[in-house]
Order: C-alpha cells, then structure tokens, then sequence
C-alpha cells in the first residue's frame, strides 16, 4: 500500500513534468535537456523559500516563472544565436548546475519541519485523521490535474493552436505572417515552467533539495511521454495530455517495482535508463507493426 | 503594384562555385495582374519568387510594394500581406491537426494569435461552405487530420488557406507541379476562380506550358536570371502553346542541351 502511494505520489509530481517534455519533445520536436537543470532549479528555489517560512503556495507560481525565464533563454540561445537544439539545452543544463547550487546555498538543503504545500494548518484542518495518509497524493493530484488543464486550455487557444503548428511544419508559421522563432520561445518557456514547477512540488514532497536530484529527469519525463503516448495511442477519449500523466505513474511503477525485486536503490537511475531504453525499443518494434499492416 | 529594381543576387560569393544569377533585373506587376512565369530550371523563376518572399536577401536592388520599400523587411512581416503556395502539397497545411483547426489558423492571419479559443463552433458552417465546392468532399471531414488526406486535396487546402484573408497579392510557386495531371487541372481550375472572384494580384510560376498560355492575363518568360519574353493583353491571347516551345527550344540549344 505505501508502495502504491509514493509510485503515484511520484508519479504525478513528474507528471507535471512529463507535460513539459512532451511540449519540447512531441510538440516542438526539441530535444531539450534544459530540464535536467529547470527541474533541480525549481527545487532549490522552493528549498530556499520555504527554509526561510516563505508562504509555500506562492513557491508554485514563482517557481513556473523561473523556469518560464530559463526556457527562454535556451530558446534566445537556440533561435537567436543559432546554435543547434540539442546543445542550447546542454549548455543551459550545465550553466544550471552553478546557478542551483547558489541559489540553495549547498549541494545538499532540508526543509523538514517547515510548512509545506502539502502541511500547512488549512490542509491539516481539512482533511480528517482517517485521511491523513492521503493528504500529499491529494494534493498532488489537485496540482497536476489544475496544470493539465491549463495546458490543455492553452493548446486549444489560438496561442496554443500556433505551437502545435511550429512542430508539425513551421514553415506555415511563417506563412501566417508570425515569427516562428518566437513560438518556439514560448514554447520553451512553457516547458520548462512546467518542468521546474514539478521539481517545486518534488521538494516540498520529499522535502530536501539535493544537486544531483536533477539527473536523469529528461529520461523519466521522455519515458512517461513516450509509454503515455504509444499506450493510448487509439484511446481516443484520453487526451494526449492525460495519456502522459498516466504513461508517468505506469514508469514509476516500473522503477518501483525493480527496486522491491531486490536492486539497491543505488541502482535506480540505471534502471531508469535501461527502462527506458526498453521502452524506445519496444516502441520501434510497434511502429513496424503498424508498417506492416498498413 | 509590385516592383522589383536593379535586383542584383549572387550565389556563393567569393568562391570558385560564385554564380550571378541576377544582374540588374527589373521586373514589374501591376495592381490586379495574373502572372504566368516560365522558364527552364535554374532561369531563376523559384529565386524571384523567394527574393519577393524574403525567403533570400538580395545583394543590392529594392523591392517595393504598391509604393512601399520591403526590401529590409523580415520575411515573416512580408508574409502578413502576401499568400504563397508551394510546389509540395505538405508546405501548406499542418498535417497532425484537423482541417478545421487549420482553416481557424488560416482565417486568423493577419490578427495576433492570442489567448482567445482557436477554433470557433460558429465558424464551421461558413469553412463547410467553403470547401463544399471544391468537389473533394473535405466538407465532411471537417475533423480528420489534414495528414491523412490526398496530396491534391492538401494542396486544395492549401490554396484555400493561403486566400482566406486579404492580401497585396498572391505567389504560386509550381503549385499543380507535384500532383497527378487530373488533379492538376481541377486545382488549376480552382486557382484561376479563387484569383478572378477575389480580384487578387497573383504570380504563378508552372512548368506547364498550356496552363500558361491558358490562364492568366500576362505571360513571362525567363532565362539565365532575364526576362527574355512578356506578353500581356491580346498579345498574349495570340500566343499558343507551340510558339512558347518554340523559344524554349531555341534558349536550350543556345545552351547545348
């Protein structure tokens, strides 16, 4: 049971960040490993704050706002300055690794015994003690679904419409008399304030921020996307942004259930990477299925 | 009106590969002309076209529309105001997202693309009306994804797309050239319709000579970065399409083919 709780706990807190992957990644067709420095920043930033008894409800808007600024500034170095996705990201995820550990302090900040998002005297009033256990996946689960709405209202405006186009043939854009590098710009900012936004939530869950807490996140966000999407490709009910938060909890799972068959926990970001490794090989084999029979 | 002055454009400059492609070209459209452009591969019809475009800078020379010099100007911002479509039935359109979804996009252009809904479900009615007499079907398909249709019936799309708001004027680049001659001839068809009814200024270029002489109010020729042939008005109502051969046949011996 408390395996069950903390795959879905997890699994929705890097739900959030899975949606900003899928906008780089399904979206934008970017590779862009800015995230394994934006999810890490978010973290230290709610550390930070919240060590300090900053109010942690606002750490969430403020924390989308600065990975807001950091996609940003992988996207000027992209579109502006012309260097190639792959790199922009590389750049700023290393640059990002300083920029945290200044903004925490060290390497290494707890926040036990602070009030959280997910311990705070109004969440401790509602919630009754019967439910207390569930307190923390309630909330995550609140804060996902708000942030999955929001994506999924924001795609459909005609904002949103645009970005969706820039991936599919961003030569249209141009057509349509806009800017196309100013989508991708947007469409990074979006990403990565998601993404950072899920590292907000991720410290105050565990509550400490640790430097190396961020690698490995483009994996588990790339993973979630690609089991979300490839699982309930002909689910056409489930939005695609759904898809991602359930193909999220199913990794989780996966992760999770390595662990209790006997690895250390030492071994879990390789069992993250051969995981996923699995999963875009077993992916390939499906599309040349679907070759096949077309 | 659109003019085009003492265009110059080199391509690889400062290398053994350095090819002039325009020199001192000059090249006027008047308000409300239908333009057929023709000429043999590498006479720099695509050129001209991206050089109107922004789609390439030019060396030297302006380009200014109805009195208005564009040549600085951005390729995006330029597009604000003219339509294109392209040889490749895929440049037009999104293939992942549906016909309506396109054509809300499409209709927007011009307009900032802001928070407000994309697609509006009072629109589709009038986009139905729209497609019903292109023939294609496509009213019914309103939420298929525009991948999944024929490359005539993106194209289709496409022209449709590209004139759903006002413009200074419209380019056709080759655009009947990827499809099979049927389909050709309807989107040809439809294109002349589209640039008569809203009275568009528009340039087609086409390797194909008949829908030259046929459609359209004026007929140029170029080669090696000139115009070497432009018929307008009765003059251009006489030309056949043998005649055209003919010059073309002479410009190709000219250069040894």
């Amino acid at each position: 049971m408390t395996l069950l709780l903390s795959v879905l706990e997890q699994g929705m807190i890097y739900a959030i960040m899975a949606l900003g992957v899928y906008i780089t990644y399904k979206i934008l067709d970017f590779p862009d490993l800015t995230v394994d420095g934006s999810f890490p920043m978010g973290a230290a930033i709610t550390a930070l704050l919240i060590s300090k008894d900053f109010n942690p409800l606002l750490t969430l808007p403020i924390c989308f706002a600065a990975g807001a600024v950091v996609g940003i500034l992988t996207g000027i170095i992209h579109v502006k300055l012309k260097v190639r996705d792959l790199l922009s990201g590389i750049i700023m995820m290393t640059a990002l690794y300083t920029v945290n550990l200044r903004i925490a302090g060290r390497a290494n900040l707890p926040i036990y015994n602070k009030t959280t998002i997910f311990d705070n005297d109004l969440i401790n009033g509602i919630f009754p003690e019967a439910l207390k256990p569930y307190k923390t996946l309630l909330v995550i689960f609140v804060i996902t679904m708000i942030s999955k709405y929001l994506l999924d209202w924001y795609l459909r405006t005609k904002s949103g419409m645009l970005l969706r186009a820039v991936g599919d043939n961003d030569g249209i854009i141009t057509a349509l008399g806009v800017d196309k590098g100013l989508v991708k710009i947007a469409g990074l900012a979006i990403a990565n304030g998601l993404v950072s936004l899920g590292g907000c939530v991720f410290a105050q869950q565990q509550r400490y921020f640790d430097i190396s807490m961020g690698t490995g996140t483009v994996v588990i966000g790339l993973a979630s996307v690609i089991i979300g999407t490839s699982l309930f490709k002909r689910v056409t009910i489930l939005r695609v942004t759904s898809s991602v938060v359930i193909g999220s909890i199913l990794y989780k799972g996966c992760v999770a259930l390595a662990i209790k068959a006997g690895f250390p926990s030492t071994d879990l970001k390789a069992i993250t990477a051969v995981l996923f490794l699995l999963i875009l090989v077993l992916g390939n084999g499906q599309k040349r299925k679907v070759k096949i029979h077309a | 009106m659109l003019e085009l002055s003492h265009i110059y454009k080199y391509y690889n400059p400062g290398t053994v590969n350095e090819l002039c492609l325009f020199k001192d070209f000059n090249f006027r459209v008047e308000e409300g002309e239908f333009v057929s452009v023709v000429g043999s591969n590498g006479s720099g019809k695509t050129s001209m076209l991206n050089i109107i475009c922004g789609s390439i800078p030019v060396d030297s020379g302006t380009i200014t529309v109805n009195g208005q010099d564009i040549t600085q100007k951005k390729e995006f911002r330029r597009m604000q105001s003219i339509g294109r479509v392209f040889q490749d039935p895929a440049k037009g359109t999104c293939p992942n997202m549906t016909i309506l979804e396109n054509m809300a996009m499409a209709e927007n252009k011009g307009k900032p693309y802001n928070l407000s809904r994309g697609v509006l479900k009072k629109r589709e009615e009038h986009y139905r009306e729209m497609l019903r007499p292109l023939n294609l079907g496509l009213e019914d398909k309103l939420h298929v994804k525009v991948g999944s249709l024929s490359g005539g019936q993106r194209q289709a799309m496409s022209l449709l797309m590209s004139t759903m708001t006002p413009m200074d004027f419209l380019i056709l680049d080759e655009h009947t050239a990827a499809l099979d001659p049927k389909t050709a001839e309807i989107n040809m068809q439809l294109t002349d319709q589209i640039v008569r009814q809203k009275k568009l200024t528009a340039i087609m270029v086409t390797h194909n000579l008949r829908y030259a002489v046929e459609y359209g109010d004026r007929l140029v020729m170029m080669h090696l970065g000139e115009v070497i042939l432009d018929k307008r008005g009765e003059e251009k109502k006489k030309l056949a399409v043998d005649d055209i051969l003919k010059i073309f046949n002479e410009i190709s011996i000219e250069c040894g083919n």
